[in-house]
């Protein structure tokens, strides 16, 4: 990849990293969901262990929602973004690249948090691998398709929760095989490659659509 | 005429539908009436002869 | 006269005056023939009852709820592909009824699953996608509101419009998926594979009235949306007069 494109990476890493950046913030938005989630249900182990998968996938859900108005706002409020559209940069690679870097510094956090939660969550082995395996292939998607509406939304001054209500309904197909494929892995009758064949095919279907349509309302918003 | 146990279901059903329809309708005219006043209103002030010159080339 | 005629608003709203009162009166004619076979001619079913007859709103209702976002689809196109002037005046116009026709479907549906499954919900296949359409309908209106100028509030709106479309399919096929692991074969079905004449016809004059109905309440919806512009761009004018160094701004035209 040309030199252009890894500078931007890097810098959206940097930038995400940093203070005020607030990548680690969905981590922690992460854990409170989880630890929330027993309160509301109450302490059984065994209740936990069924509903675990899906209660991780839909704090993942969320923490990823909340992250996302930062992937243009911040470029916007300073002006960069400006200087993005106009470099002459293909934009749907440029927005591939943001989007790649948002998810290096939100997603895979999120990833990588949620063995741990499972252990509370009461998980066995096997689902814990699963869960984990179905969020690293299904928050990509969940970053691409939120881009988009995190471009919709990019001049509006608070478009964070308008963005939420959005993303959401378009989201409902990768929750759905993310948690039946874990499921799947703990419950013999139902294989686990079907819907975790399904579930990355959506990452790979949000990785076309999400930049193009970004990249359009992108162009649109600015002039 | 006998709806049968369940009228009150089979009403309600209509009940809702008109009363949504008839919401939409009666949007619909009010706004109309709303906007032809205020457009009615702003012509008065002698906005609409501004409005009318640069825009006879594409508009017939 | 071409499809270009039509994207001249003045032009449209001769037209709207013109065809407006025949699709009211065809509207009317067949909503009364429609609601008097619906009640008095179609047969109660012999599982059902007359609870049947919800059926008569109900499926219609979810036909214009399905009909309004391809509608929407196809003036999104025409707003980002063609850019048609009217394309987004119609898309606007059409996602407040589309939400309204949804919602009516919703009711009706666990107006009617009440009686039939002892539930108002049931996280049925169907009765969730038709949700999951309402909160897109609900998002795309919030979109509209929330963007001041009408072209860029357009364009976005269209934008996730498309991608909407794009995703309405795999959501039906998902939730379908999910709905299938979750409960096996317990669902009743509606649309039973013997749908008697005496049921269907009732069935299609309401879709056509409704149908009609839809058309009827968008054009009133587009001519007000017209008019909302045209008052939108006088007062811009009218305040740039004011102002001493008159702005460029003055130069939009209506749309």
């Amino acid at each position: 990849m040309s030199s252009w494109a890894l500078s931007l990476f890097q810098r959206e890493l940097r930038l995400a990293v940093r203070v005020g950046g607030g990548a680690l913030v969905g981590v922690l938005f992460f854990l409170a969901v989880v630890t929330v989630i027993p309160f509301g249900v109450g302490p059984d182990l065994n209740l936990l262990a069924r509903i675990g998968p899906a209660i991780l996938w839909i704090g993942a859900l969320l923490a990823t929602l909340l992250g996302l108005d930062r992937l243009f706002q911040a470029d916007r409020d300073d002006g960069s973004l400006d200087l993005i559209l106009m470099a002459g940069r293909p934009l749907e690679l440029v927005v591939l690249i943001k989007c790649l870097a948002h998810w290096m510094a939100t997603g895979l956090p999120l990833v990588a948090a949620a063995p741990v939660l499972a252990i509370f969550l009461n998980l066995e082995p096997t689902a814990i691998g699963a869960v984990t395996l179905t969020l690293a292939a299904g928050t990509p998607a969940l970053t691409l398709i939120g881009a988009i509406g995190a471009s919709l939304t990019v001049t509006l001054r608070r478009g964070g929760l308008l963005l939420a209500v959005l993303v959401i309904p378009l989201t409902i197909p990768v929750l759905i095989f993310g948690v039946s494929a874990a499921d799947a892995a703990v419950n013999d009758p139902v294989p686990f490659m079907t819907p975790f064949l399904i579930l990355c095919s959506l990452s790979l279907i949000s990785l076309v659509v999400g930049p193009f349509a970004s990249a359009a309302a992108l162009r649109f918003s600015s002039d | 005429m006998d709806l049968g146990p369940h009228a009150g279901f089979i009403i309600a059903s209509y009940a809702i539908c008109f009363g949504v329809v008839a919401g939409l309708i009666l949007w619909v005219r009010l706004d109309k009436a709303r906007l032809d006043s205020t457009l009615k209103d702003l012509e008065s002030q002698g906005l609409a002869k501004t409005r009318r010159t640069p825009e006879k080339p594409d508009r017939q | 006269m071409g499809i270009l005629d039509f994207a001249n608003p003045t032009r449209f709203m001769k037209l709207t005056q013109l065809v407006l009162p025949w699709l009211v009166g065809l509207c009317a004619i067949a909503f009364a023939v429609g609601l008097y076979m619906s009640f008095f001619v179609a047969p109660e079913d012999y599982q059902q009852g007359d609870t049947v007859r919800i059926m008569y709103i109900h499926v219609p209702a979810a036909w214009l709820a399905m009909m309004c976002y391809s509608i929407m689809a196809i003036s999104s196109l025409g707003t980002l592909v063609w850019k048609h002037p009217l394309a987004d005046v119609s898309a606007k116009c059409a996602a407040p009824i589309g939400a309204a026709f949804t919602f009516i479907s919703l009711v009706t549906g666990s107006l009617w699953g009440k009686p039939m499954w002892g539930t108002y919900w049931v996280w049925d296949a169907r009765l969730t996608s038709v949700l999951v359409l309402f909160i897109m309908y609900l998002g795309l209106m919030a979109l509209w509101r929330t963007m001041e100028d009408p072209i860029k509030a357009g364009k976005a709106a269209a934008i996730l419009t498309l991608v909407g479309a794009l995703n309405l399919p795999i959501i039906k096929f998902s939730v379908d998926w999910w709905n299938t692991l979750h409960q096996p074969a317990s669902v009743m079905r509606m649309d039973g594979p013997t749908i008697h004449p005496d049921i269907l016809l009732p069935l299609a004059v309401m879709a056509v009235a409704f149908t009609l109905l839809f058309f009827v309440i968008h054009l009133m919806a587009m001519r007000n949306e017209i008019l909302r512009r045209r008052v939108r761009t006088l007062r811009l004018r009218a305040a740039s007069a004011a102002r001493p160094a008159g702005g460029s701004a003055t130069l939009q035209p209506a749309e």
